[in-house]
């Protein structure tokens, strides 16, 4: 009879983390950026599968890796939102709560499950004025193993995610416009894809958080109105 | 709050009926009924067709027994960016279902990336209504009005309900609640379907007057109070909430027209 194999836990997590990050880098990256009016997220995504949506009044989410996961993900914020805005009020939806929400299972599935999940998300909030005290913006970064950043100005997840942030901490600025912002994202999702020819605008997704809007401040951006920002 | 959830639909009731049993509304007692217990009622609620899509309107009162709960509660709420629901009835279970379709339109949307066609969305509530149907048997009876504009077939559309879910749609104007029979004999004096924004806001300022005029439970227009009507209209561009100020003055007309008839017959 053989003996049984022994693996080290040591192994075993890095064996995961190292699967996950395969899976992961092997998608187009997203990112999350802050603009004048609001916080602006994008994808370079040719399907017709999101990778972008609406959580709730003033939280978006962004998913990259393997699509069933992230987007079994983003449906299970939505009911969390929900069901949080239906029994208290709906100012008491936070991305902060959400986002630690994400983290915990997430993080639970990498050290329980067999397979980790191959995915990464960012959880994005854009700021109300005439809320004392939810002024601000809030981005926050969850990985394949559950842990949590949170950032400001920009954000990037999926493949070549670290070259896309090396680019965006020389060249992102706060508080530009939109149309700039979304030049900028254009550019950063240009070094993403190898140099292939420039990411054309109809293989954008692009939403936005917007500051100024009423209730719902979530809106996916049609392509002439990408077209017309971009200036092409 | 629970993460993970049971359900992996995408209806909000549906959810909580899963996962969070303890959250739905009920409002069933087992031995006596709930009629006998004084409770607020919404009095009157009209929708009908114009021009360019539908107009929903409601007066402010809530009654309790012969008392006045409340004048100027909302009996008229939108419940996405093209539809609206107008609630009579016993007011808690009616702004809860109000409040809960809302939500259940949300949702549905963003789970499913599109929003409910129209139909899909009246079909819903009748079922929503259907649930309450243990309730409205002890005397909380839920009838609401949902009017919307179905952006593919470019139309304003409207629907009535009974206590079972019963959903009839209605080709020209529908008026429920304690002074809607009033409200609809009014409404079916003038009512065209092809008549201007002018023209509807009239109409429908006119029909709550009337109502409020012959059913001692609807409100009529408070000027002292300054609590008016709410008068909502949707069309193709969304929802638009006519003001108080236009309101006070399609009414002060159609008194001065009144107070001059009366004077000629003198």
């Amino acid at each position: 009879m053989s003996a049984p194999f022994y693996v080290s836990p040591e192994q075993v997590m890095a064996d995961k983390a190292e699967y996950a990050r395969k899976g992961i880098s092997r998608g187009k990256p997203s990112i999350v950026i802050e603009f004048d009016g609001g916080v602006l997220l994008m994808a370079e995504n040719p399907s017709r599968l999101s990778k972008i949506g609406e959580i709730y009044d003033r939280i978006a989410f962004a998913g990259v890796g393997k699509f069933s996961e992230f987007d079994q993900l983003r449906k299970i914020g939505v009911r969390y939102a929900d069901m949080k805005g239906y029994t208290y009020c709906r100012d008491d939806v936070r991305a902060n709560a959400l986002a630690n929400a994400y983290s915990q299972a997430i993080g639970d599935a990498f050290t329980r499950e067999l397979k980790p999940l191959e995915v990464e998300a960012i959880v994005a909030e854009v700021g109300d004025d005439e809320l004392a005290g939810h002024e601000n913006n809030a981005i926050f970064r969850i990985q394949f193993d559950g842990s949590i950043s949170d950032h400001e100005g920009f954000c990037v997840i999926g493949g070549a995610a670290e070259d896309l942030t090396t680019f965006l901490n020389d060249e992102y600025e706060a508080k530009l416009p939109l149309g700039e912002t979304m030049t900028l994202g254009r550019r950063a999702l240009q070094r993403g894809s190898d140099g292939a020819p420039l990411v054309e605008p109809e293989n954008l997704e692009i939403c936005v958080l917007e500051r100024s809007r009423q209730g719902r401040k979530f809106r996916r951006l049609p392509a002439d109105m990408i077209k017309k920002e971009l200036g092409v | 709050m629970r993460f993970r959830t049971e359900y992996q639909g995408s209806s909000f009731s549906e959810f909580l009926a899963v996962d969070h049993p303890n959250q739905i509304p009920k409002f069933e007692l087992d031995s006596r009924g709930l009629a006998q217990l004084s409770i607020p009622h919404g009095t009157t609620v009209l929708a009908f067709k114009y021009e360019d899509g539908v107009m929903v309107a409601g007066d402010r009162l809530a009654t309790e027994g012969h008392r006045v709960a409340s004048r100027d509660v909302k009996k008229v709420y939108p419940t996405d960016s093209h539809s609206l629901i107008a609630i009579a009835g016993a007011a808690g279970p009616c702004i809860e279902m109000a409040r809960l379709m809302r939500i259940e339109l949300e949702h549905y949307e963003k789970i499913e990336g599109e929003a409910l066609e129209l139909d899909g969305k009246a079909n819903k509530l009748s079922q929503m209504i259907r649930a309450n149907l243990p309730a409205a048997m002890q005397g909380l009876v839920v009838v609401p009005l949902f009017a919307g504009y179905d952006l593919r077939r470019h139309s304003g559309r409207l629907w009535k309900f009974d206590v079972t879910g019963g959903r009839y749609e209605e080709t020209e104007f529908e008026a429920t609640g304690s002074g809607g029979l009033y409200a609809r004999e009014s409404l079916k004096k003038v009512h065209k379907n092809r008549v201007g924004l002018d023209g509807a806001l009239s109409m429908a300022v006119e029909a709550l007057v009337d109502a409020a005029d012959e059913d001692r439970a609807t409100g009529g227009i408070d000027v002292v109070r300054g609590i008016f009507p709410i008068i909502n209209y949707c069309t193709a561009g969304g929802i638009e909430k006519v003001s108080d100020a236009k309101i006070e003055e399609i009414y002060r007309a159609i008194m001065a027209d009144r107070s001059d008839d009366a004077g000629g017959a003198a």
